[in-house]
Order: structure tokens, then sequence, then C-alpha cells
């Protein structure tokens, strides 16, 4: 196996703006900046579809348990489960079981953020105030508009705490989505032959950054969905 | 013209494989077309052994070397408030960084291998140990501390025989998430030819079949359950004052 001087993070960078001559590929130009950006894109597109699954699933879940006060074993002990699902299983088993390609990568990856979210917004619920909810009752509001207007605003913090979890979660799996077929950054690293030791590196740097951007993000987000009389509380 | 020249270099691939399953000694194939080969289960099972046993390694030196630093940078913290937020933005950012993307990242650092999977892996687990050993620790409500230095205990004395046995239930509760994941994140040391269980589900540049990815995963898995049970039991034996309910 080679080793990596420390030099080659020049390279890397290099790598990621301009294209190069890959010393694997033999004189083809690989990588740059539009390379780069296509990756980065398809990375996003494939972790944003795997999100919006696992909220959709998740979310309506985890409020209806909340609410009832039921399914609390399912609930933490699903996500506590969750956890110990081998991410490289996940994708290795639907690539060679069911097949490649977003439409299948996109629901294994939506599996491993499921865990978070349900168990997040189960605990976010049970921790409202019942008198919270109770008063709320009292003024007449449905069971929809109490789960709506009550529970939900109140859970946010720890509803968005799981969406940032499974966000970041999916994000690093998306990593290895080309096993099973799709796109993403993961290319650059996985690709050895095509990219190299500079696109190893610059897919690893890409990667890390957009984590931190998208987990910035959603905490900008989590900070703007959160009521005022929250924040008071908390500081 | 071109079969005969194929078909010796499938044969190649498949080595062992294709030549016992022609001779009829494996019933099953454990290829693509079937979810799960008991047969081939059966005949195989030896060889998860070393990577079991690589796989366990990994994880206890990960985890023993994250909570050692962790549990410090928390007691460190709990005296010094000052460096609370800096030291949680810190472990987090470590913690946000896909493994896959810090594996790498390390590379041209310390090479291939087990020294950066267990670096990589360490690093992981020092947000939640250590987020959840400062919780712990404040935890502590102020009258118990109080009633301690009234009877004369030292500020170490409080530290070690009050705050920390009270804060028991937190720290493990958060060595167990840390336990647990990071035998599931030990997989993807495959990348970087660490060993493990993940050289089972993929290897030499390919994945393998559902077989042997249903087997290693389900090791992966009872491991994690395994783990999750044991802390669960000392968590239990070390705090016996809770499992007096008031009445």
């Amino acid at each position: 196996m080679s080793t990596f001087p420390l030099a080659s993070f020049g390279g890397a960078i290099e790598f990621i703006f301009t294209p190069q001559e890959s010393n694997v590929t033999g004189g083809n130009k690989v990588g740059g900046f539009d390379k780069s950006l296509e990756l980065v894109l398809k990375h996003l597109e494939v972790t944003a579809l795997a999100l919006a699954i696992a909220v959709i699933v998740a979310l309506p879940l985890g409020l209806y348990l909340g609410h009832k006060g039921r399914g609390e074993l399912f609930a933490v002990g699903f996500g506590n489960a969750g956890r110990a699902i081998p991410e490289l299983a996940v994708i290795a088993l639907v690539a060679v079981l069911i097949g490649v390609g977003l439409k299948t990568v996109a629901p294994a990856l939506a599996i491993l953020g499921i865990a978070p979210i349900l168990v997040n917004t189960y605990v976010g619920v049970r921790q409202v105030d019942p008198a919270a909810v109770e008063a709320a009752r009292g003024m007449g509001m449905s069971e929809l508009a109490i789960i709506r207007k009550v529970e939900l605003p109140l859970a946010v913090p720890t509803v968005m705490g799981g969406i940032r979890s499974a966000a970041i979660v999916i994000l690093a799996t998306a990593t290895i989505a080309p096993l099973a077929g799709v796109e993403s950054l993961g290319d650059f690293i996985l690709n050895r032959n095509v990219y190299g030791e500079n696109g190893l590196l610059a897919g690893a740097i890409l990667v890390a950054l957009l984590a931190m951007t998208i987990e910035g993000s959603l905490a900008l987000l989590q900070r703007r969905l959160t009521s005022d009389g929250l924040k008071v509380k908390t500081a | 013209m071109a079969s005969p020249l194929l078909l010796a270099a499938a044969g190649q691939v498949g080595g062992d494989f294709f030549k016992e399953r022609e001779s009829g000694t494996l019933p099953c194939q454990a290829d693509e077309s079937h979810l799960f080969c008991f047969d081939w289960a059966k005949e195989n099972i030896d060889r998860y052994g070393t990577p079991t046993q690589q796989h366990l390694e990994i994880v206890l030196l990960s985890v023993v070397i994250g909570f050692a630093i962790a549990f410090a940078l928390a007691l460190f913290a709990h005296r010094s408030r000052w460096a609370q937020p800096p030291l949680l933005a810190a472990t987090g950012v470590l913690y946000t960084i896909p493994s896959i993307a810090f594996f790498f990242l390390l590379l041209p650092v310390t090479g291939f291998g087990r020294d950066t999977a267990v670096i990589v892996l360490a690093a992981y687990t020092l947000q939640i140990i250590y987020r959840n050993t400062i919780l712990g620790l404040a935890n502590v409500p102020d009258s118990v501390k109080d009633a301690a230095r009234g009877m004369g205990l030292t500020n170490r004395q409080i530290l070690w025989k009050v705050e920390l046995p009270l804060a028991i239930p937190e720290i493990i509760a958060g060595l167990r998430v840390a336990v647990v994941s990071t035998i599931a994140i030990a997989t993807l040391v495959v990348f970087i030819n660490a060993g493990g269980l993940g050289t089972q589900m993929y290897g030499s540049g390919n994945l393998t079949f559902p077989t042997s990815i249903i087997i290693a995963a389900a090791i992966v898995m009872a491991m994690a359950l395994a783990f999750d049970l044991v802390l669960l039991t000392a968590q239990r034996l070390a705090t016996p004052w809770r499992r007096v309910r008031p009445a």
C-alpha cells in the first residue's frame, strides 16, 4: 500500500479547482471545479431525498406515538437498535439484493435516518408539559390541533436535534453510495483508479466541509423554528 | 472463441468455491440469487473469527482511549466553567465529520491501518461521553454537595465520592451510545485496510454476496447488543440506591 506524502493536501485542494492529469489514468484530465460541483450536488440530492423520506415516515409516527403516550418500547428500542445497524451492510445488501440506483439507495439511506428522528420526536413530545396540553384541550382544541399547535412547537429543539443527527448519518453514508451505483462525492474517494490519490483526499475534504455546512445550516434553521418563548427559558 | 478463456478466468476468480460447488460439496450457492445460504454459512463460519476479533480490538481500543480523553476533559471543564463551550464546539466538529472522510483526511498523516481507524473512532466518542459526563455532574443537587461540604469533605473528595457516583447513570448512558455506534461504524475501517467485520461485507474492491453481508451484520449487531447489556448491568450494579423506588 502506498503511503501518502503530507504534501498531497495541496494537491487535493488543486484537484478541487482545476482538472489535473491523473497519475493513474495516464494523461486524462480528472477532477476540477465543475466535476467537484457536480458531485457535491449529486451528494446533496441523494441526501435530501433520503432525509425527506425519513422525515415523512418518522415525524408523524413519532408525533402520534408521543401524543398517545404509547409505544415507548417501540420508539426508543427502535432508536437504540438503529444505532447498531452497520451502514455498510445496508448499502451492500440493497445493492446486491434489490438493485442499484437512486430509487433503491435513497430509501436504504432513509432507514438510517428514521431511528434518530423517531426517538427524538417521541421524547420531545413526551417532555411537553402536560398542563400546556390540558390548557389547549380546555380551550377546545382538537387533538390534531394540539399536536400541531402545542406539542410540535414545544418539541422543536428536540425534533430538530433528531433531524440533524439523521442528516449527518445519511450524508456520511451517501459517501459509500457509489458502491450501489449512485454518484456522490464518494466517487472521488472510492474510484482511486480514476481520480488517484489527490482525488481521494479532495473527496474527503469536500465531504467533511459539506457535513459541517449542512449541520450549521440546520442549526440556524432550528433557531429560526424555535419559538421565542422557549429561547428565553433555555437561556 | 473467447469463451474457454473467460471460463478459465472465472474459475480463477471463483477459486475453490466454484470447484466445490461443481463437485457437489456445496448444495446451495452463496451468490446474489440467494438471500441466505445456510449450507455455506455452516461451512464457512470459521472465517469470521479473525475479523470479529479485529473488530473487537479496534472498538475496545477506541472507546477506552476516547473515554479517557473525554472524561479528563469533562473533569477539567467541570472545574473551569469557561472551557465548557469551546470544548463542546470542538468535540462537536469532530463528531460532524463523516467517518469515511475522517479516515482519508488522516491518511497523509497516519497512513493506512489500525492507528488511523482507532484515532478516528476515538475522536467520534468524545462528544457524547464528554457531554453526558458534564451533564451528569451538573445534575447533582447543590444540597447534596453542601451536605458533603458540611461533613468536612474536600473538593476532591466531593468530586470522587459524591458527584461522580451520582453522575454514573448519565456517564454510562453516554458510554452505551458511544460503544454501540462505534461497533457499527467500525465496519467502515475496511476502506483503510484496518480489517474488522467490514471485510466480510466489502473486500478487494467488491461487495461480497448476501449471505456473508448478513452474517457479518448480524455479528456486528449482536456485539452491540451484548455490550449494551453489559454496560446496563454495570450501571445497575454501580448505583444500588437507584433501585430503591421512593414509595
